[in-house]
């Protein structure tokens, strides 16, 4: 059952004072751009920008540097933005997008214990105490999400279930038997766990979960509320991502009026994706983070493409990092489906590959229950036409095979008739998502 | 010797059987026959029509997606095991049909024409005649049709 708890800070430098806090954010990007720079793609962009790195002093110069973006990662595959020797990476781990081939992100020892503490500072501030078990149903793996909650629970002091992901009776089953008083996954998987159980005949109440830490994928406050009804529950709101250092990048305090971020080791800022200049507080714009102390992969103005808007007033838990709230889109394409990263590229891709050039598509991604479900609607051309009918599914079949094994995500392909999917000023509409549209 | 068979796409959802139908009525074109294959979310019109190209350029131009496959004509004796006595033949030409249907014509108790798809008609259709099948004329189903 959900209680209120008192606020506590897991870490002192939650609460220094705003003035302390940007003199040490200016004492740490100095010495990030001379470490950055170590990397030769950094040294480069720092070049081509015009910034001598012993140039940086102030928080304020973090507006004079490079971006960096997920191209860039790519580009410098497998580990070419690692700034330390190959024998103090630590642990490697990819990020949940599937494009084609993973990015990977590298960790040295004391970046893994930065990791875990961050998210010991969200945990504890969404009230998770030593004394508590939590449930983990998050992907141990490459996938930042098990093995950083993880961790992180373990630095709180409270005892974990490491259920990992997949298989919901087991997961039940395991809820109920062991007693978990914490539950940590995605959001929309808490809703499938809950609706699981309810199906199986007990309530989801009856599970006697006091407390969720959910992240990995956007989601809404009418979320919020139904996994709190349905599990009785008081629900935390979590966020990170890998190439920045994975979940711990911003967590909810017990007011839950926005994720305080990690300012003291993250510089963030919030700029207008065309512009790139800077939004004003409260207006959404796209996020940008550095990373001002990991040492193996330290990123320099990193763009997430992730829409949210940051809150820099002072809020009462007495934590001075600036809050972000929910992000609210993406400012490029990109599909979030079960918390795994998809664009329309790749199924442009898959098409390609089954019939040479691709014909027209559209992506409609729904949420009729708890998951996400997507339909790809494929127009039929005439050279794509065959009589027969075990031609016509085999080449469903062959699609639906190809888009699974490029984004990993099933999705349900359906043959239209030509001209029938709609095209708007010339430039054709690729997805369809209709739980923006509920939200 | 062969007949021109119009395969369509249609998409599973009402209306969609109907489109193509009309287009060829106001066209004037008459359907001799056809067969519907479906799948939960697709199917495949197949069209016998009195003039098949004309009946391509009408039903692309009414935006179905058209594919012309060619098809043999063959007569069946209208009685037991009149079908069973062509199948025999097909068998021993070691034929194997793609798929078939009836076409709607001849007179009860008399001869029947089946409609069928093979991967090489010509072949086909040589080999079935050595063993004294009937294969019909375009000419021939449509003066059947007629009649």
């Amino acid at each position: 059952m959900a209680r209120p708890f008192e606020n506590r800070v897991f870490d002192p430098a939650e609460t220094l004072p705003p003035g302390e806090l940007r003199a040490l954010q200016g004492r740490r990007l100095a010495d990030l751009a001379s470490r950055a720079t170590r990397v030769p793609f950094y040294r480069a962009a720092f070049e081509k920008a015009g910034v001598r790195p012993e140039a940086v002093r102030s928080a304020d110069d973090v507006r004079r540097l490079p971006f960096t973006t997920k191209a860039d990662l790519r580009e410098n595959y497998p580990l070419g933005l690692v700034a330390v020797p190959r024998a103090e990476i630590a642990r490697i781990h990819g990020s949940s997008g599937t494009t084609g081939r993973p990015t990977f992100v590298a960790y040295t020892r004391a970046d893994l214990d930065l990791w875990s503490g961050l998210c010991a500072r969200f945990l504890v501030a969404g009230g998770l105490r030593p004394g508590h078990l939590c449930h983990v149903a998050f992907g141990y793996g490459l996938f930042t999400g098990g093995f950083g909650l993880h961790q992180g629970i373990e630095r709180v002091g409270a005892g974990i279930v490491p259920a990992a992901g997949g298989n919901t009776p087991r997961q039940v089953m395991l809820l109920r038997d062991l007693e978990a008083d914490v539950l940590v996954c995605t959001p929309s998987y808490a809703l499938h766990i809950a609706e699981v159980a309810r199906a199986e005949g007990m309530g989801a109440r009856a599970l006697g979960l006091s407390l969720g830490h959910f992240g990995g994928e956007p989601w809404t406050e009418e979320m919020r509320a139904e996994i709190e009804e349905e599990l009785g529950i008081l629900a935390f709101n979590n966020y990170g991502l890998s190439e920045v250092v994975g979940p711990g990048v911003s967590g909810e305090c017990a007011l839950r009026t926005g994720m305080h971020v990690a300012e003291d080791h993250f510089l963030v800022e919030c700029l207008d994706p065309e512009t790139l200049e800077p939004v004003p507080d409260g207006t959404v714009g796209e996020l940008v983070f550095t990373s001002l102390t990991k040492e193996a992969m330290p990123v320099v103005r990193y763009r997430t493409r992730d829409l949210a808007s940051l809150d820099r007033s002072p809020c009462p838990c007495g934590r001075s990092g600036a809050r972000m709230g929910r992000v609210v889109g993406r400012s490029d394409d990109m599909l979030i489906i079960r918390g795994v990263n998809v664009f329309p590229s790749q199924v442009e891709e898959a098409l390609l590959r089954v019939e040479g050039t691709a014909p027209h598509y559209l992506i409609e991604v729904d949420r009729p229950g708890t998951l996400d479900d997507v339909v790809v609607k494929v127009e039929i051309r005439p050279r794509d036409f065959q009589d027969e009918m075990r031609q016509m599914v085999d080449l469903r079949d062959r699609i639906d095979h190809e888009i699974h094994s490029i984004t990993g995500i099933r999705m349900k392909v359906e043959l239209v008739a030509p001209n029938t999917l709609a095209r708007s000023e010339g430039k054709a509409q690729r997805v369809r998502d209709h739980r923006k549209e509920k939200t | 010797m062969k007949l021109q068979q119009l395969s369509l796409f249609l998409e599973n959802r009402p209306g969609q059987i109907k489109l193509p139908c009309q287009a060829l009525g106001k066209a004037g074109i008459d359907i001799l026959t056809l067969s519907l294959a479906d799948t939960q979310q697709f199917g495949i019109l197949r069209l016998i029509v009195q003039d098949p190209e004309k009946a391509k350029k009408v039903l692309e131009s009414a935006g179905c997606v058209v594919k012309v496959n060619e098809v043999l004509a063959v007569e069946v004796q209208d009685r037991p095991g009149g079908l069973g006595e062509v199948l025999e033949a097909f068998d021993q030409s070691s034929l194997s049909i793609e798929y078939m249907y009836a076409l709607a014509a001849g007179q009860r108790g008399k001869t029947a024409i089946l409609v069928f798809r093979l991967e090489d008609p010509d072949a086909a259709a040589k080999k079935l005649q050595g063993r004294g099948v009937r294969i019909l004329s375009r000419e021939e189903v449509l003066a059947r049709v007629a009649a």
